[in-house]
């Protein structure tokens, strides 16, 4: 009861900023391929350009997607490590620092964050296709939240050693609500008795994502969460994990539905397609939810730069406070339905017949 | 067909390949190394509490039954003392009853033991006095028939004298 009307509100909640995510959302994107052939243009011949007229996509774009090396702010760059294999080289490791303004390095090159190799002409070889498993900006924040959560949680973990018959103390005390939280009103009314195997991933699921969003929000910050592939392979082990411990009362209800057999030619393939949608539906509610928020604050300090003027400044600093803070509830939203929905499809594929009978 | 096109919806096959690395290591290792414990530490301290709940609630009732037996042990043992205190009262009252009883019996026996006594007494000093009256009598008799035998006159007054001398008391 508890948790459907705080699902409910949260729903509200959503519903409210999803008008406005979507909006700027199909806007960015849809003139976003301008901006990429915009930017195709020579070097020299846009660096003038470009002292006229603020590129407000191309900047947005550049920020939310991801990137070799870890720029901080404009010149102060982070290089990380590239590694790339090739059919006929095998695998190549070196600095990212190395591509950097364009330069050519062992005949690589970054074009627009893909790295690509080119001929001694200069021009591209179409024929070598490099597999890049780059330590890019976004894999150093995975690295970064992973070692973070590890840090913390073994932490927490010590602490009911150490704490034992005694009240918790310090993070510890600060995450098991959250921990508690999760277990009482998430995964347990969702999955049912059954829960403790599947708590565990939960868990790791949810402050992973709530961790990475937090850490998407610094300054400087990696758009990973709101990254087609971060979310991807989520929606993927949700997807396994559901339809691996589905029980045949999960498999009837799909593939032979209660409905007259004649209605099976639009049943059966409407069900499978909502057995596919559901993790469609994880992957891209989180990636279009923390990107758009990236791209209204982007949108939001770019105006500055439209109007050329400081006046704007404050004004824009106020909606930017009010967005970081709506953001920083997004943040744990986000977390929390992705791990609701999960616990709650895997609910559904486990759960006993005498549910079924509703439907 | 633009949407597509786009970097941002065209996951990358690395970051894939990352995120499958070092989620599954997260995974793993939180697993191992964190929610282990946590959740069977929890899971522990709440059994801890509901038992300390538990026996909270068993050693109240229990107190609670304690006080009522007490209350019990009170109540039958000021019942058995005044059933005590009331014996005690009908025994003593039956003895001084009974030791009355025996006293006034007692007394009755030895006012007619004396009465029998006296009875006797009397009798006995009856008897002693009618044989003394007769002894006296004898010895008058004698006396007079002797001094009759000596002096006819004397005799008379005598005889008279002792008749006044022997007046019964």
């Amino acid at each position: 009861m508890k948790i459907a009307s705080f699902h409910k509100e949260f729903i509200k909640v959503l519903l409210m900023f999803k008008y406005v995510y979507s909006l700027v959302f199909c806007i960015v994107l849809g003139i976003s391929p301008s901006f990429s052939q915009h930017t195709e243009e020579p070097a020299a011949a846009t660096a003038a350009h470009e002292e006229e007229k603020f590129d407000i996509g191309g900047m947005i774009m550049h920020h939310i997607a991801d990137e070799h090396g870890w720029e901080f702010t404009h010149g102060v760059k982070l290089p990380l490590p590239i590694i790339l294999y090739t059919a006929d080289r095998g695998l190549e490791v070196f600095s990212s620092s190395k591509l950097d303004h364009g330069q050519v390095y062992n005949d690589y090159k970054n074009e627009h964050e893909h790295i690509v190799r080119v001929n001694a002409d200069g021009t591209v070889n179409e024929a070598v296709h490099p597999m890049d498993f780059s330590i890019t900006k976004n894999v150093a924040t995975l690295m970064l939240g992973a070692l973070i959560l590890i840090l913390i949680f073994t932490s927490v973990s010590r602490g009911y050693v150490k704490n034992k018959g005694k009240a918790p103390k310090g993070i510890q005390s600060f995450l098991e609500p959250l921990i508690v939280y999760m277990r009482d009103e998430v995964v347990k009314p969702s999955i049912g008795k059954n829960y403790g195997k599947y708590f565990p991933y939960l868990l790791t699921l949810f402050f992973f994502i709530f961790i990475n969003n937090l850490l998407g929000l610094l300054p400087g910050g990696a758009n990973l969460t709101g990254n087609i592939a971060i979310t991807l392979v989520l929606a993927l082990i949700t997807f396994l994990i559901t339809n691996l411990s589905a029980n045949k009362y999960y498999w009837k209800h799909i593939l032979l539905p209660n409905t007259p057999k004649w209605m099976w030619v639009i049943m059966i393939p409407v069900e499978v397609v909502g057995v596919l949608m559901k993790p469609l539906s994880l992957m891209i509610r989180l990636f279009a939810n923390i990107t758009a928020g990236h791209i209204i604050m982007l949108s939001l300090f770019g105006l500055i730069f439209i109007f050329k003027s400081w006046a704007v400044a404050p004004a824009i600093s106020i909606f930017a406070l009010f967005m970081s803070a709506i953001e920083l509830l997004v943040a744990f939203l986000q977390a929390f339905i992705f791990t609701l929905l999960t616990s709650m499809y895997i609910g559904s594929a486990i759960e006993d017949h005498h549910a079924e009978e509703h439907h | 067909m633009i949407l597509l096109d786009n970097a941002l919806l065209n996951p990358s096959p690395g970051l894939i390949f990352w995120q499958l690395v070092v989620f599954g290591s997260l995974v793993f290792i939180l697993w191992k190394f964190a929610w282990k414990g946590i959740i069977s530490a929890l899971k522990e301290r709440e059994g801890e509490i509901e038992g300390a709940l538990r026996m909270a609630e068993e050693t109240r009732a229990e107190m609670a039954k304690l006080k009522s037996d007490n209350d019990k042990l009170v109540a039958e043992a000021k019942k058995e003392r005044d059933l005590i205190i009331k014996e005690a009262k009908e025994a003593s009252d039956k003895m001084l009853a009974e030791a009355k009883d025996r006293a006034v019996e007692q007394g009755n026996k030895i006012m007619e033991d004396a009465r029998e006594v006296m009875t006797q007494e009397r009798v006995k000093m009856m008897s002693q006095i009618k044989k003394d009256v007769a002894t006296l009598s004898i010895e008058i008799a004698e006396k007079v028939i002797r001094k009759e035998l000596a002096d006819k006159a004397t005799q008379q007054s005598f005889i008279s004298e002792l008749v006044a001398d022997a007046k019964l008391n």
